[in-house]
């Protein structure tokens, strides 16, 4: 499954609520789901503030289940990550202005089993989180 | 949807009702807003009630850390009620449900 959206601050729900929506057959917990929808929602608002700047774009989700596990693409075509290893570290932000928490990244770790950051200045970045619903996979 | 925030301001305290969800596009508003009662003068305490809230990421943490931040340079504190067992989670997460202490909500007064 996958959609496309303008880079607004207000799709940001949409988003989450759509991916948890297309995870319900897997049977999630409440926490499951709940977790999957705050990782989406920081890779969401990664594209919006730091991708796109707050100004327009595209920004393309992504989601896959293959058995209990699903995976969750967030992909954008904005400016792009110099430093993925220093942008991942807890509490960095690049915009202090915005009193961002700098734990977008962190939120993102914990709340997923896996998560992989691909970024290229003046291309975009792809998030990968992948989990597995219902504990080990059988 | 943008939900609503919810302000009552008693003496030197500024209660804020969070809205259900708490993302980056609420939160902008949760900011502003609190800062304009904060500009506004004599509050001691900001109250952030929690009661309706069942979802929060990283930039409801964000608004809660800068009103922490901006309460405790007057001399002023920050409190939370009405917690609930995922933002419970979150905050846990975040590592400030030390920094932040709970009170029992208020009685509405009859």
């Amino acid at each position: 499954m996958s959609f496309e959206m303008e880079s607004r601050a207000c799709n940001e729900q949409f988003a989450r609520v759509v991916v948890a929506v297309f995870l319900s057959r897997l049977d999630p917990t409440v926490e499951e789901l709940d977790d999957v929808k705050t990782a989406v929602s920081e890779a969401v608002t990664n594209c919006v503030i730091h991708g796109y700047e707050e100004g327009e774009g595209i920004i393309r989700v992504e989601v896959s289940i293959d058995g209990r596990t699903a995976a969750v693409r967030v992909i954008d075509h904005g400016v792009g990550i110099a430093d993925v290893k220093k942008a991942m570290e807890p509490m960095y932000t690049s915009r202090p202005d915005k009193e961002r928490s700098g734990m977008g990244f962190s939120f993102m770790e914990a709340f997923m089993d896996e998560l992989e950051v691909e970024s290229e200045p003046g291309k975009g970045t792809v998030v990968t989180m992948k989990k597995t619903i219902g504990g080990t996979e059988q | 949807m943008k939900g609503s925030i919810i302000y009552e301001k008693d003496n030197t305290t500024l209660y804020v009702g969070l809205p259900e969800d708490i993302d980056h596009f609420i939160s902008e508003d949760i900011k502003a807003e609190t800062d304009a009662y904060l500009e506004s003068g004599c509050i001691r305490c900001i109250v952030f009630d929690f009661s309706r809230t069942v979802f929060m990421d990283s930039s409801g943490i964000g608004a809660l850390m800068g009103r922490y931040k901006r309460m405790k340079e007057k001399g002023g504190k920050v409190m939370i009620c009405g917690v609930g067992d995922r933002i419970r989670r979150v905050l846990r997460i975040a590592a400030i449900d030390t920094l932040l202490p709970e009170i029992e909500k208020k009685e509405k007064k009859s």
